[in-house]
């Protein structure tokens, strides 16, 4: 019967070489349009080249290209200053955030648990820019949804005193990496609920009842029964937290109008990356960036790796 | 927890809650007040970018802003197309990248997930770590020179510079050797190789069939990142006609007063098709996103 379905004997490339065909789709493309540009990018970081005229005026620059981005590029250390900045304010509340709530949606509720966790993880595959570009109406000083939010909060009987009385201008420098970070959170910490519950949700039943039947409390079950569990999620998901939120480049360039907000409180390291490149025509100076970068997520993730990776 | 009544019985305690206390004592209903006055929070932005859609500039500007929808959508779309001539014209690019990046995803990633998954060759487990070592590459090393490569190949300003470099990802293959190892039965394929078919012949009628859950996943992935792919077009695209959504959007920036009305349309139109995919397939899209990470 599937003598049929077969294509003519001589047509038919030997066997043993199917299975190479089969995969070289990727390791072609990859090959032109990863490794090349790679390779091509680390010799971009050792000349100096005026892009327009031609491959003929590179010139030999050695390590030139790292040392000026590193000792006189003022705007690399104040974009890696506002990265670092947003790392830590936009991903720890995700995670001190999400962690607790993928408990909670884990053991209390039931039957809106899907809904629930829809909504929160909605944001994450929106597309980046038009939530922006939203954002940027909400956040609008004299006008925006938030402050008005933020008005009416304050009117409130005993919390209010928590809300600023004066609304607050998002384009001044102090207050534009907050909005990014506000933003950032909003994103991700759907993302990272979603994976916590579903680390959860593989931990074994068992577990949750002994603790109940010896009456262990809920907070006491979560710190010290679910959370060491969980630790191997925790890594992961840090890992994927601290590569993003280093090259973030879609929201502060969405939010800032690509400038980086007044005072360039709100230029990321991509973001200088590319205006070095693009604006400024400076390819070489660029790539030698984008390596340093690079060095710094590499760095990051392998302390992360000895911090929380081990197993102990 | 509530769930301590039998105990409570047992020890000679019975207390008679109604069934509504015992559901719902006090700390539950704060936390659950929390939670999901948190998920409507998350909705909020999407809810206002809906409302402000149908209201003109003047009524957003106002002191407080509009909480239920207005009657200018109508003016909107046509500001918007006032300020962006090609739109719909960005939204068929966008189809379009986005589709053909999907289907060839699934054609390329199956077929390699089958060869890594199914297949016995020298060398196999070795390449297949350098699929997923690739995945650790950041983005952004390779934008200055990806525009440089596009440039020499003369795709500068074409979308198959979105296309062709996206054909085939490297999550994709790891999603379809996953699925395709623990779902295609062994036996199956031995069988129809024993009867002659060709390796082709066994992918294309007897694992694709198989692995359409799988596919279905992938393609959802694939398609919303395409959709919302913004580094990309912005190094690579330069006319406003062949703009993608996300660029188009994103020119509306600057240049005077910002038609927030306008803007949020067009926005609206972005998220619109994501938000009825998720809807539709939300658990599975989540399920897809998660299952690498839980493996």
């Amino acid at each position: 019967m599937t003598r049929r379905l077969t294509w003519p004997h001589r047509w038919r490339m030997p066997r043993r070489w199917m299975p190479y065909l089969f995969i070289s789709p990727f390791f072609v493309l990859f090959a032109a349009f990863g490794l090349f540009p790679l390779l091509f990018s680390i010799v971009l970081s050792l000349h100096n080249w005026d892009a327009s005229a031609g491959l003929g005026a590179m010139q030999w620059a050695g390590l030139d290209n790292y040392v000026y981005a590193l000792t006189r590029d003022d705007g690399l250390r104040a974009s890696l200053f506002n990265t670092l900045w947003l790392a830590l304010a936009g991903c720890v509340p995700q995670h001190l955030v999400a962690l607790p709530l993928a408990y909670y949606l884990h053991t209390a509720f039931r039957r809106w648990r899907n809904g629930v966790v829809g909504l929160y993880f909605l944001p994450f595959i929106t597309s980046t820019v038009a939530v922006s570009l939203v954002f940027s109406a909400l956040f609008s000083k004299d006008f925006g949804a938030i402050n008005a939010a933020l008005r009416g909060l304050h009117e409130l009987p005993l919390l209010g005193a928590l809300f600023p009385s004066a609304p607050i201008d998002w384009d001044q420098a102090e207050n534009t990496r907050w909005m990014i970070a506000i933003v950032v959170f909003w994103r991700y910490v759907g993302w990272n609920t979603v994976l916590y519950l579903s680390a959860i949700q593989t931990l074994p039943r068992d577990l949750f009842e002994a603790a109940r039947v010896d009456g262990v409390s809920e907070r006491q079950t979560f710190l010290h029964i679910v959370l060491p569990q969980l630790r191997p999620m925790i890594f992961f998901a840090v890992t994927l937290a601290i590569i993003g939120s280093l090259q973030l480049f879609e929201e502060p360039f969405i939010l800032t109008s690509g400038t980086g907000g007044s005072g360039q409180a709100g230029k990321t390291v991509a973001m200088h990356l590319y205006t070095v490149a693009f604006t400024d025509g400076d390819f070489g100076t660029a790539s030698a960036i984008a390596w340093l970068l690079f060095l710094l997520i590499a760095a990051a993730t392998w302390l992360n790796n000895r911090l929380l990776g081990r197993q102990r | 927890m509530s769930t301590l009544l039998p105990t409570q019985a047992g020890s000679g305690r019975a207390v008679p809650l109604s069934g509504w206390r015992r559901r719902w004592p006090l700390p539950r209903v704060i936390g659950h007040a929390i939670v999901i006055a948190g998920a409507l929070l998350m909705f909020a932005p999407f809810y206002l970018m809906m409302v402000f859609a149908t209201h003109t500039n003047a009524e957003i500007l106002s002191v407080p802003p509009p909480l239920w929808f207005g009657d200018a959508l109508r003016d909107n779309l046509s500001l918007l197309l006032e300020r962006l001539p090609f739109f719909w014209r960005n939204l068929g690019w966008s189809f379009y990248v986005a589709g053909a990046v999907t289907v060839l995803n699934l054609l390329l990633c199956s077929l390699a997930g089958h060869a890594f998954a199914l297949l016995d060759f020298p060398g196999r487990d070795r390449l297949f770590a350098v699929v997923l070592a690739t995945m650790l590459l950041p983005g952004f090393l390779g934008m200055v020179p990806t525009v440089l490569t596009m440039a020499w190949l003369g795709w500068l300003n074409e979308h198959k510079a979105l296309i062709v470099p996206g054909a085939c990802g490297a999550l994709g293959i790891f999603m379809m050797r996953q699925y395709i190892g623990s779902t295609v039965p062994r036996e199956l394929v031995d069988a129809a190789r024993l009867d002659g078919c060709g390796e082709f012949g066994i992918f294309w009628r007897i694992v694709l069939p198989l692995t359409l859950p799988a596919l279905g996943t992938l393609g959802l992935i694939t398609f919303i990142g395409s959709w919302n792919n913004f580094m990309g077009p912005l190094v690579v695209i330069r006319d406003m006609d062949l703009y993608t959504v996300p660029l188009a959007l994103r020119a509306l920036q600057g240049s005077g007063q910002t038609p927030w009305g306008a803007l949020c349309a067009g926005a609206a139109v972005a998220v619109l098709p994501l938000l009825l995919l998720f809807v539709v397939a939300s658990r599975r899209l989540i399920d897809g996103l998660t299952a690498g990470a839980v493996k």
